[in-house]
């Protein structure tokens, strides 16, 4: 299993910050998942070595957290937020706009890999809500044409 | 990245330096950055511990607990290494202050670390920060090699002889590890099961050490209150609150924003003036004061002075800062659901009642608001809350029924509105069918 050279870099100087190996595993996983797209039984079996614990220990804390996921998304993972302050100021409006124009529901994929997404909770865009993340990216303040553009952003980015 | 607001009433404390181009270290040092730390380091830990209880700053991540008395809680010596833990984790729905302290002051944050570190003996640091803060991640990682390059933390710091680390720390998405004992387990590379207390962090915490964690906020505040002092910081809020607080306005309000304002400050004028008011000639039906997790006020209820026992003696709670404003066009049992449906989703399971409470709470709530609620729900509703209170290894179970009692209490007549397969009447005309019900 190979990495790209940044994960190599950032592992290496992340696993002596910590006084036992496995307090890396968290932070790992994220940045395995992100290079990967997600967490395959390949990635699993690898961090687990490295950090010296069993696939199983690996796996118990995959399920825990909810950015991580061991089936893969799309190329960009819309991520729209629907808690309190996003959802009286139209977050569920938003969130059934990007369903109906990708065609996919809650934690699901477009046929073209290009787009998932996933209703989620409290994104920390409350004051600026609504809020959607695209990967790591936020947008805020949205309508649906406003959603519709970025979007489109992403779609000219391939 | 996310848009800075201003109103003349604020008192610029933690957010002195948002917009001024902080993150750059030498801007950081114009802006007397690092100068609380090494006035920090010509004093002795107990002096440190009691500027800050002086100062009558409070925890800022929600349960308002006494920072230099929490501090002053971790022993003098013992057998294994001390740690700072800072809680940048933040989740609670309603809440996006840290964000911007991390985004324009994270200097900041990590000189604040370092004080706490002087003033309890530790020699190491962890920040926190939630795994989709990743671009203030990044910030913090630039932030924390810049000091090293400086020679500001690492060995002999400051040429004082003494040695401090201080580290980032990622998560992955979980608002249940922004409770300090959860926090620990993930930053141990763990599921956030909250732990057993006793023993407190402050004696058994991040692997086995003696542990203070403090909010990113409340860490932020401490290089002001060292160089300031605690009296001025104690005067700039009411008695035993001491200094301000960044109150995030959200929801249905005019002028939305992060607004930093004097702990005591009138929520009724953070409201109207500060928040501009209700938009659309709507009018407030209900306010939640400082996140999710505290119990709501009515519109009649909202002129009380906004600190932590002003706000515990109107029924409600501070909490984390997050206001949440609500007009009169918001159905409060779907807002009740939807509140319920997130500590159902964050719950970790471990205490049942908790994850069963949850559960039943959101099948409840759900089935209410489609219109087939029975009289007797409504009752079970705040029973069942009612004994989860108390009854589980960490607050969420409380955060998740703190805010359903007072919903049925104070807004009962629009529980019964719901009854007999009646449709939603307080629903906004026009919107689409809720998506709540998308599979999962």
């Amino acid at each position: 299993m190979k990495f790209s050279d940044e994960f190599e870099a950032r592992f290496a100087e992340m696993v002596p910050h910590y006084p036992t190996k496995r307090s890396a595993l968290v932070p790992t996983l994220l940045y395995a998942q992100d290079e990967v797209g997600f967490l395959s039984d390949e990635v699993i079996a690898e961090i687990a070595g490295r950090l010296d614990l069993t696939e199983l220990e690996v796996r118990n804390v995959i399920s825990y957290y909810s950015m991580l996921t061991t089936k893969p998304r799309g190329k960009f993972h819309v991520q729209v937020c629907t808690n309190i302050s996003c959802m009286v100021r139209g977050g569920e409006e938003i969130l059934q706009h990007c369903a109906a124009k990708l065609g996919v529901g809650h934690k699901q994929t477009t046929a073209d890999g290009m787009f998932s997404l996933e209703e989620v909770e409290c994104i920390g865009g409350c004051s600026w809500a609504p809020a959607v993340q695209v990967n790591y990216d936020f947008h805020e303040n949205l309508t649906a044409q406003k959603m519709d553009a970025v979007l489109d952003g992403y779609r000219k980015r391939i | 990245m996310a848009d800075l607001v201003s109103h003349p009433d604020e008192v610029k404390v933690v957010s002195r330096r948002f917009g001024q181009g902080a993150t750059n270290l030498d801007r950081f040092l114009e802006l007397d950055g690092y100068k609380a730390v090494q006035k920090a380091l010509g004093m002795e830990p107990d002096a440190i511990v009691n500027e800050v209880k002086a100062s009558g700053l409070r925890g800022r991540g929600g349960a308002g607990f006494s920072t230099g008395m929490k501090w002053s809680f971790v022993p003098k010596t013992a057998p294994k290494p001390k740690y700072v833990l800072c809680n940048g984790d933040e989740s609670e729905p309603g809440t996006c202050k840290d964000r911007l302290i991390f985004e324009h002051d994270p200097h900041s944050v990590i000189e604040g670390v370092m004080i706490a570190g002087l003033a309890v003996g530790a020699q190491s640091g962890y920040i926190y920060i939630r795994g989709e803060y990743r671009y203030l991640s990044i910030i913090m990682q630039k932030a924390i090699a810049d000091a090293y390059s400086q020679g500001f933390i690492g060995k002999n710091i400051f040429g004082s002889g003494r040695d401090f680390d201080v580290y980032w720390h990622g998560g992955a998405g979980a608002y249940e590890v922004g409770e300090e004992s959860a926090l620990m387990e993930s930053l141990e590379g763990k599921r956030g099961i909250p732990r057993i207390r006793p023993p407190f962090p402050a004696v058994v915490g991040l692997w086995g050490g003696p542990t203070v964690i403090n909010n990113a906020e409340t860490l932020a505040n401490v290089p002001h209150i060292i160089l300031g002092g605690g009296d001025w910081f104690a005067k700039l809020g009411t008695p035993k609150n001491g200094g301000t607080r960044l109150f995030c306005l959200s929801g249905n309000i005019a002028k939305p924003g992060v607004y930093e304002l004097p702990m005591g400050y009138n929520l009724k004028k953070m409201i109207y003036d500060v928040g501009g008011g209700i938009p659309g000639g709507r009018k407030l039906k209900a306010v939640v004061p400082g996140g999710a997790s505290c119990p709501c006020l009515t519109a009649d209820e909202v002129d009380v002075a906004m600190d932590f026992d002003s706000v515990a003696k109107a029924g409600s709670m501070l909490g984390s800062g997050g206001v949440v404003v609500v007009d009169d066009a918001q159905c409060i049992v779907k807002f009740a659901l939807r509140t319920m449906k997130f500590y159902k989703h964050e719950s970790c399971g471990w205490c049942i009642p908790c994850r069963e409470g949850t559960d039943w709470l959101e099948k409840t709530l759900t089935r209410f608001h489609k219109g087939g609620g029975m009289m007797k729900d409504i009752d079970n509703m705040q029973y069942l809350a009612e004994n989860m209170l108390g009854r589980t290894f960490c607050p969420l179970g409380d955060a998740a029924a703190m805010p359903t009692i007072a919903f049925v209490k104070k807004f009962r007549k629009e529980f019964e509105d719901h009854l007999d397969g009646k449709p939603c009447p307080y629903e906004k005309v026009g919107a689409a069918e809720p998506i709540l019900a998308m599979a999962h």
